[in-house]
Formats: structure tokens, sequence, C-alpha cells
């Protein structure tokens, strides 16, 4: 009996409290740039696709709402040939991201995707691709990487030497 | 006799003469390695494969050997586990790791990268070199594989599988120390015709199969079925993979039996014919003779069927050496056995049924490629092998190898110690014997060659027989030189353990297959045990040749009798059969014309009902070998409605037909069942292949696997709401991730996966022990099989020596294994590798008609005349000329003929 009445009373002091309920859409909650929100694809800080189409995001997922085609400019870069993200079934755990060795694919603190139309949460690359870097800054994977396609020669990517002279005999 | 040993605190029994990596992978123990590969043996080059290996109970320290090198001996004492050899086994893929590319998302290997499974198994999470890393420039190697060398971990495989196990010379391993480099002197097309396993042979992604990279897909992504390869009569199994409803690549399936770890070029990269833009897709029907075929509505197709089957009494049925049993069996129900033809020429028909009936009669065994492998005489008459049936050609290269390892087995080296074994052996060679027409790509394996025209190849042959028995006929009229090489051939043949011989009908000659026969019951009646080995060219030309039925020919005469009659073709291009005119008159005379195939080719184009049908991708069937070995495929492309399974269609056919008690098939069981039961010679198959209702625990086999990515997505552009995975309810497997997780019965398997190992490598946990036979036995089932008690009665030689006449040369066909296959030449990549139509001359004679090196010639064969390039070479001997046989843009001709030859004034 006692403790029904204490909970009444607490439950009636909250009608004193400061309101964390916000008058949304005209006022905006503050969401942290880490808030896994609309999904995005970026680009490379010299503004060409980040995505190299190594199907880890697809792999990663556990809803399985990610699907994409590899296909290769002609110097052998890698870029999704199409990039779909199902957002009706997206469940935003940012797996994708965590898996996407590029940071190409990224979570965005934007919410507001509703549709009273299923059909329309389907996403394709136009509608995923902006044209920035998205929270990461500078990071350019080709520029690592120890294949070229055309991005760089061999052996100038960041920590590589110059290419072996197979013929030398030099030590 | 099985000894014991501890491992890890454990005793086992195990199989004595092995090395301690494999007899670990029998039992199921992981221990890392690369180097080592169960059918090239080991080397001790990689240093992963180490272990902790003890004197005795009391020895507590141990020392650490590479267990690949550490044969296996009673009370051995090792660890796995143990902390110093684990930390050895890090530090190992360090080292390797330090030069290695930041490259997985890129790489084609990643996700099936035994580096990446040994990496993660080892336990080696974060790079500590801070150094920079080793480059190196790539090499462009043709149309089959690409090539990263940055990805290279120096474990010397794709040398020792390339040079020493399938005898290519333009690929080494070049420069010096830390600098070493796999590739050829400079870019070019990597030659050798098993180039293609490089792609699985490597454990890294150096070399990656650059068909599938044109529409890469990751191992986990793809469908999968167990398949067939159905570009020659050897029967090689593969896996198919799909995804997105195409045909994205074709891997090895072991089989112990058959293939082993590897496939040809052919049979790999030959897929793509199954994504061409030229797939029939929709029924189509041309109203009148003049007019062109036009695609129809179902509704308007049935009425025209219908009205076809009501107005036509008779139909002829042409069967198809490409098209599985079951797909021949239904379309000679819907026409009736009398009006069932194997599509075929008379010739080819005649040859094929002579080498049945050779083997039914059960004189020699027919050799699984596992047999050939061990044989320690060879004799081959009048085939290019590497051309005709591959990876025959490859068992043949390994059996060359046999005296030598006879050798080392005797110094006591190990069967597994490669390299200590070829440096015993050197270029000790088991006799191999090669008579052919012209230059084979064996001949530097070979003992002796011979070359000459089929005729007198098959007069050696007789030869042989009539020195190794006295009452098989003998050859009158021979030269010293070919006594003197019947002799020697004798000599060995005689003393042999296993001696195979192989022949074929691809040189034309019924003699041929005669004088194999009679060596062969020659050696039986000295009590040997023969194997004889039929090479016919397509992947059904021996399941075909079981069923009853006659040849294309008769067909076209009993219409040239002038009795109307309806033709309906299953999968077969008649102008590749016959000469044009002949199948120009059938298909004017037959009416109407009914063609089922999948590409648009001559005959589909002369259709008057054209019916799309499935692709071995599409279908599931059942397909006899030159081994006489029944073995089945699986779709691996769901179904889209556009291409029904052959039989199938024909089914329907039935149904729109009279009353046929067949239309009741519903399921593929039904018509393999009705199949079994009327056609007494394949009752073995009844049974044999697990039927549709089959399940583990109450689940299908899975053609995906469990990572399987993409599924709420991939049609979600079409309608959000996703689709009910395909039903198959006529197999046995399921497109779907769903499924039982156990290992499925070996002729099931649809891709190789366990825990820990997602490459390729995967496979040998399915396996009794490395390079020994999937667990549950080797898929397919034989149907000949030979006994003691059977003889044969000598054939007797008809052949007369070739005789040259000035101004006609003797044309005998060249083949090739790129082109020469019809549905492999419309593969992309294989495509790119395609000659241009060619003939053969010695150099003597090519000077005197005044022709150099590729000088365009006129041939004139018959009633024919076309025109090749004219290629110097000097195997072929004067008076013969060798003709590239079935390249596309070559016209029927029948071989070997006598012809003409000028050379054209460019
Ligand atoms: S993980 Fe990143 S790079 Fe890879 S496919 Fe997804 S978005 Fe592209
Ligand atoms: S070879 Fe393997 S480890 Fe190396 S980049 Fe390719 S996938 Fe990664
Ligand atoms: S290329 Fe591949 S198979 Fe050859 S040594 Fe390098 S890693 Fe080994
Ligand atoms: S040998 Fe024949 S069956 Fe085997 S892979 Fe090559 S073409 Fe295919
Ligand atoms: S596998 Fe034993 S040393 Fe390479």
């Amino acid at each position: 009996m006692f403790s029904i009445l204490r909970s009444l009373w607490y439950t009636f002091l909250h009608a004193f409290h400061k309101r964390e309920t916000i008058l949304y859409p005209e006022e905006k909650p503050y969401l942290p740039p880490r808030y896994r929100g609309r999904i995005i694809l970026s680009r490379d800080p010299d503004g060409i696709e980040r995505c190299v189409a190594c199907y880890l995001c697809a792999a990663a997922c556990p809803v399985d709402c990610i699907s994409l085609q590899a296909i290769e400019g002609e110097n052998g870069r890698r870029y999704p040939a199409f990039f779909r993200i199902n957002f009706s079934r997206c469940i935003f755990c940012g797996y994708c991201e965590e898996a996407c060795p590029t940071y190409a694919i990224q979570l965005t603190p934007d919410f507001e995707m509703g549709e009273y139309n299923r059909q329309n949460l389907v996403y394709e690359k136009e509608h995923l691709l902006i044209s920035g870097e998205g929270k990461y800054h500078g990071y350019d994977f080709y520029k690592v990487a120890g294949i070229d396609a055309g991005v760089k020669e061999k052996g100038e990517g960041a920590n590589e030497q110059p290419p072996v002279d197979v013929k030398s005999l030099m030590p | 006799m099985m000894i014991k040993v501890q491992i890890d605190g454990t005793y086992y029994e195990v199989t004595p003469g092995k090395n301690l990596l494999e007899t670990c992978l029998t039992l199921g123990i992981y221990v890392p390695h690369f180097c080592f590969h169960p059918a090239m043996g080991s080397v001790g080059a990689c240093r992963l494969c180490a272990v902790k290996k003890y004197k005795n109970a009391d020895d507590k320290k141990g020392r650490i050997v590479m267990s690949c090198m550490e044969p296996v001996s009673d009370g051995l004492i090792v660890s796995v586990k143990d902390q110093e050899a684990t930390a050895f086994r890090a530090a190992v893929i360090e080292g390797l790791m330090i030069n290695h590319p930041h490259d997985c998302p890129v790489c084609d290997e990643g996700g099936e990268c035994h580096l990446q499974d040994m990496t993660v198994m080892t336990g080696h999470n974060y790079r500590r070199f801070e150094f920079k890393k080793r480059t190196y420039n790539n090499q462009d190697l043709g149309p089959f594989i690409n090539h990263e060398m940055n990805r290279c971990i120096q474990c010397y495989r794709c040398v020792r599988f390339y040079n020493d196990y399938a005898g290519g010379s333009d690929f080494a391993v070049l420069g010096s120390h830390d600098h070493v480099y796999f590739g050829r002197h400079q870019d070019g097309i990597l030659e050798n015709e098993f180039s293609g396993n490089l792609v699985e042979v490597c454990p890294t992604g150096v070399f990656t199969d650059k068909t599938l990279k044109a529409h890469y897909t990751r191992k986990w992504d793809l469908t999968n079925a167990p398949s067939l390869c159905i570009h020659c009569g050897v029967g090689c199994n593969t896996i198919a993979g799909e995804r997105y409803g195409g045909l994205r690549r074709i891997m090895n399936r072991y089989n112990g039996a058959v293939n082993g770890y590897f496939l040809c070029d052919r049979g790999r990269f030959g897929y793509e014919f199954v994504n061409d833009d030229n797939r029939i897709r929709k029924a189509q029907i041309r109203i009148t003779k003049d007019k062109n075929l036009e695609e129809t509505p179902p509704e308007k197709l049935t009425t025209a069927l219908s009205d076809a089957f009501f107005g036509t009494k008779r139909w002829i049925g042409i069967g198809s050496p490409r098209a599985s049993l079951e797909a021949n069996f239904a379309l000679s129900c819907l026409v009736g056995k009398d009006n069932f033809f194997h599509g075929i020429s008379r010739k080819d028909h005649l040859l094929v049924k002579t080498a049945i009936a050779i083997l039914m009669n059960g004189t020699a065994r027919s050799p699984s490629l596992k047999e050939i492998e061990k044989a320690d005489v060879v004799l081959i008459l009048g085939e290019d092998i590497t051309q005709t049936a591959p990876m025959t050609a490859l068992a043949v290269r390994q059996a060359a190898r046999n005296k030598g390892i006879d050798s080392t087995v005797k110094s006591g080296i190990a069967e597994w110690n490669d390299y200590a074994r070829r440096e015993k052996s050197q270029d000790l060679k088991s006799p191999i014997f090669i008579a052919s027409s012209f230059g084979t790509r064996l001949d530097d394996i070979a003992e002796k060659t011979y070359r000459a025209s089929p005729m007198d190849i098959a007069r050696l042959g007789f030869a042989v027989a009539a020195m190794l028995n006295k009452n098989a006929p003998q050859v009158k009229g021979l030269n010293e030189a070919q006594k003197e090489l019947a002799k020697e051939i004798t000599g060995v043949l005689k003393d042999a353990k296993i001696p195979v011989i192989i022949t074929g009908i691809h040189s034309g000659s019924p003699d041929m297959l005669h004088a194999a026969a009679n060596i062969a019951e020659a050696l039986k009646l000295n009590g040997q045990h023969p194997l004889l080995s039929f090479l016919l060219p397509e992947c059904n030309s021996m399941g075909l040749g079981m069923m009853d039925g006659k040849s294309l020919d008769d067909a076209i005469k009993l219409t040239d009798g002038g009795e109307s009659a309806g033709l309906i073709i299953l999968e077969n291009d008649l102008y590749r059969r016959a000469d044009k005119a002949f199948i120009d008159s059938l298909l004017e005379k037959c009416n109407p014309v009914i063609v089922l195939d999948h590409l648009v080719n001559e005959t589909t184009l002369k259709a008057d009902i054209l019916l799309p049908v499935g692709t071995f991708a599409e279908s599931e069937g059942t397909l006899v070998n030159n081994e006489g070995r029944a073995q089945r495929f699986y779709r691996v492309l769901p179904p889209d409605g556009s291409a029904m399974e052959s039989w199938c269609q024909i089914r329907d056919l039935m149904r729109l037909s009279v009353n046929h008690e067949e239309v009741l098939w519903e399921k593929f069981d039904d018509v393999a069942n009705a199949m079994t039961d009327q056609i007494p010679a394949f009752s073995k198959i009844k049974g044999y292949f697990p039927d549709a209702d089959f399940r583990i625990l109450n689940e299908k086999i899975k053609r995906q696997t469990i990572r399987f990515s993409g599924r709420t997505a991939i049609s979600a552009n079409i309608d959000v709401s996703e689709p009910k995975p395909p039903d198959d309810p006529g197999s046995p497997l399921a497109f779907s991730m769903e499924g039982s997780d156990e290992v499925p019965p070996s002729s099931l398997v649809a891709y190789y996966w366990v825990p820990g190992w997602n490459s390729y490598q995967a496979m040998n946990f399915y396996l009794d022990e490395p390079n020994g036979s999937l667990k549950g036995g080797d898929p397919g089932i034989r149907l000949i099989e030979a006994s003691a008690a059977n003889h044969l009665l000598f054939f007797n030689p008809v052949a007369l020596s070739f005789r040259s006449r000035s101004g006609e040369w003797l044309v005998v066909p060249a083949y090739r294994i790129f082109g020469s296959e019809e549905l492999s030449s419309k593969s992309r990549a294989v495509a790119a590798r395609i000659e241009i139509p060619f003939i053969l001359m010695n150099y003597g004679e090519a000077e005197e008609l005044g022709g150099k090196d590729n000088d365009m010639v006129r041939l004139t064969l018959a009633d024919k005349i076309i025109e090749v390039k004219l290629k110097i070479d000097n195997s072929i001997p004067a008076g013969i000329l060798g003709l590239s046989t079935g390249l596309p843009g070559m016209p029927y001709l029948e071989l070997p003929g006598m012809g003409k030859l000028t050379v054209l004034k460019s």
C-alpha cells in the first residue's frame, strides 16, 4: 500500500520537472556527428567516388539490405556500377560503416526519411552519393593500396619502394 | 597397417607413408600451411607448417620441425598447439606480411584467400614493421589470368604447378634474394592449357580469374551448384557460381577419380556463352517460309504447336551429344524410338558405336584419370590429347613421372617429398609413346614419337598387337623403321604393370580403335590388365552412343524417300555435323522444323518454331564421360521463366501431341527414372543420385553460403517487398542460404567451406585424405565394367599404308583446345584465344609450292573450296596436311580426305 502511494507521489512530482520534449519539427534536436542516421556514400579528397565496391558493407549488414555490383574503369579503378540500400529494412546499426575499409559509407545525423510509399525508401547510388568527404577527411584508399588503378604509378604509393628491377642481381 | 602417433596429447591411428601435415589435415587438425599442395607434395619452402616434435615422452623441450617434411612414424609425439611453435608460425606470417600490400578490399582473392585465413589462424593482427613495402610491376598474361605481383608471398606453388606439374615452359621464378618474381620473361599470353589453375593454386591474389574480374562477385555472394564441364568428353566436375542472374565463374570441384584438383582452361573460362546476348530467351515462330522468325506470346505458341502436332503424322527427332541423357531420352519418347536419330554424322556414329562396343565387350577397363596417372606405360594412337581431352593429357603427364618415383621410392625418398624426388629422378621418365599425324603438346615427355597418316598409325597399332600375340592378324609391308618402333613398343608393353592405351575418334579412323582393341586383347592374353581409353569429342557422346538410334545421315536418307515429316532438333547445330547442302535439304523437306536450343546458330535460324531451353547452368541432367561414368549436374541459375530445361519443353510438346503416358512427368526424377527403367544400359544410375526428396534432418542442401548478402536489396528496385526464394521442387538443392549445415553427399557438394578455411583449400576437409577420394566416395557411377573372362575377337587391319600422290595431300583434322568446341568458342575469353583457320604443312613442301608462313592458301577437298592460312609445321610428314577443325568459320568437312592446295598470291 505504502509503495503504491510512494510511486504515485514520484510520478506526480514529474509534472514539475524540466521538459525533455521539444516542439519538433519547429525545433530541431542536436545530434552528434556520430549519430547513426541516413547513410551516404562519400568521395575522395580529389572528388572521385570513394567506394571501391569491395562488398564488405553488404556482407556486414545484418539485414542484408545493401546490394551492389563492382565494375572497373579503364585503368582498373573499381567502383560500384549500382549501389542500393533498402532503407525500409535498414536498422541503422552502423556495421556497414564499421566494415568499410575506405570510409566511403558513412551514417549521418539525418533521420528525417519518412515516406508514405515504402518503395521510395529504396535508395540508389544517385541518392546516396554526396559530393564531399563526409566525416572523415583526407583519406584516399588508393594512395595506400598496392594496386595502381590509374591513381598513381607502382611504387609511388604511401610507404612504397620503387618497383623491383627483376633483372638486377645487386643486393 | 596403421601406426599410432600422439598429437597434442591425443593418440591417433594413422596411415604410414604420409607426412605429418597431410595426416593432420586428414584428422581435421588445423595446421597452417602454404607451400604444401596435396597433388604436388611438399618442398618445405614457406616454413609456416611448423610444429613441435618430441624425441620421446620424457623430452619436454622438443624441437620445431616442418610438419610437411616430417614423415609420420610409429610413436611420433608432436604438438601443434605448443606455444613456441605457435609463436614461430605467427612470426612467419608477420614476415610474409611485411611487404604485403593493403589490397584486400580490391583484391579478387579477398574472402577466399588462403593468406587471409592463415593470418587469422596464426593470430597476427597488427603490423609493427614501419618501413617501406617492396613493389613489383605486373604483367599482362592474356585474357584468362590477372597478375598482381605485389601480393606474392614466395611460396613457389605457382612455378611448381605450372612448370613441374603441367609442363609449362613460359613461366618461371626470376630475380634473386628478396626480389624474386613469378611471371613470364615478358608480357604475353600464358601458353599452358592449364594456366587457369594458378587461380586456385596460388594462395594469394597474385593470380586471379580475369573473366570473373569483369563481373566481380565475392565468394560468399555466389549461388553455387555442383556442375559438370560440358566442353569435352572428360567430364570434369565443376562448381558453377551465379549472381544477379548471370553465371559468374567456374571453379574446380574435386573428384578424385576424374579431375582431382584441376581443370583445363577451356573448361574454366568457356562458361560465358551462358550470359551471351545471343541467347534465345523467347519462343519464336516463322509464320510462312519466306518470313523471319518472330517472338510469340505463349497462347499463340500453343496454338501453333498444337496445329503442328495435329497436322503432322510422323516426327523425326534429332538428339545431341551435348544434351543430357534425360533430354535425349525425352525426345526419343516423343518421336518414338524408330524416329530418333543421334544427330552426328554417320562416320562419327559408327566410330562412337565401335568404341562403345569394344568397351562393352569387357576386354579392357576404361580408366579414370586417376588410373591413367598411375600408368607405367602409355601408348597414344592418333590423338593430340591436349587439344581433344585436355585433362587426360595432364594425367598422362603425371604418369610420365612414375618411373622416376619408383626409383626414388627404392632409395627411401617418400612419395610426397617433391623436391628430393625430382632431384633424384632427374630426367627419368616412364615410357610414353605418341603416334600422331603431327606434333602434339605432349611430345616433350614422349619416349618416342611417330608421325604418319592415321592409316599408318593404325597399322603400327596392329603391328604391336601382332608382335604381342602371334594369333593377332599380322601387318604386311611395314618398313624397317616401323618394325623397329613396333618392336620397341611391344617390348615395353609386355613388361608393363599398368599399360594404358589411349586413342579416340578424332582422327576419324575406325581402324585406330580396332588397333587399340587388338593391343588390349593381346596384353590381356598375356595375363596383363590393360587399360583402354577412348576419347570421344563431346560431353555426352558416350551417353548418347549408349542409347538406341541411328545417325544423322540416316535421317537425311529417310526424308529423301519423299515421306513428309516434322523435325525436332534438340540442342544441335546440324551444320557442324554434315555437309551444308545435306542439312539444307533436310530442313527444306521437313515441315515444320522445331528447334530447341539456347544460343543462336545456323540451325536455329532455319527453324519454323524455335523454343528456348536452358544451358547446363539452367538445367539438371546426367552425362556419361569417356570413362563411362555417369555424372549429374544441377541448375545454378534460378528459373526466370525464359529458359526451360530441355526435357520440360519436350514434355510440354508431348502434352500437345497424342496421349503419351510420359506426360505424367512432373519432376526431373520422373523422367530420369523412366529412362533408367526403359534403357538397361542406364539401369545402374537408378537410385545412385539423391532424388528431389533427399533431405538432411528435414532440410535441403543450400546453394548459398551463410554470408550471402543483399537478400533484401537485390530486387528492391523492382519491388520493395522481397519475393520468396525461387522454389526448386525438382532438386535436392535449395536456392537459399538456409539449409543443412552437414556435409552433403559427395555428388551434391555445392561449395567448399569449413570454419576458418574460407579459401578453396577448405576442400581438403571434404576428402577422406588430401589427394584421396571425397568422403562417401567420388561422385559418379561407372556404367561399363570390364570382366576378366571377356575376350574379343581380333580385328583385322584394313587400312593400307598411305602413299602420297604428287599434287594431292591427305588432309587430316587438327583440333584446338580453344576453338574446336562449339560452346566455349562463344565465350569471350576463349574466343580471344582462337586462331584463324589454318592448315599445317611441312616446310619443304610449302617451299616447293612457293608458300610462306601466314600466306593464304586455297584448299580443294571433294567438292569444297576453302581458304585458310598456311602454317609451317615441320612435324607433319610430307604428303599430309593438318586442317584446323571445328573453328568458327570453318565449314563441315569430312576428314581425312584427299585435297589439293594452291597458294594464293597476295
Ligand atoms: S564497404 Fe565501403 S568500399 Fe566496400 S563496398 Fe561498402 S561502401 Fe564500398
Ligand atoms: S592476397 Fe589475400 S591477403 Fe592479400 S590482398 Fe588479396 S585478399 Fe588480401
Ligand atoms: S605467385 Fe602465388 S603461388 Fe606463386 S609464389 Fe607467389 S604467392 Fe606463391
Ligand atoms: S578436360 Fe574437358 S571436361 Fe575437363 S575441364 Fe577441360 S574441357 Fe572440361
Ligand atoms: S607447408 Fe610446410 S613449409 Fe610450407
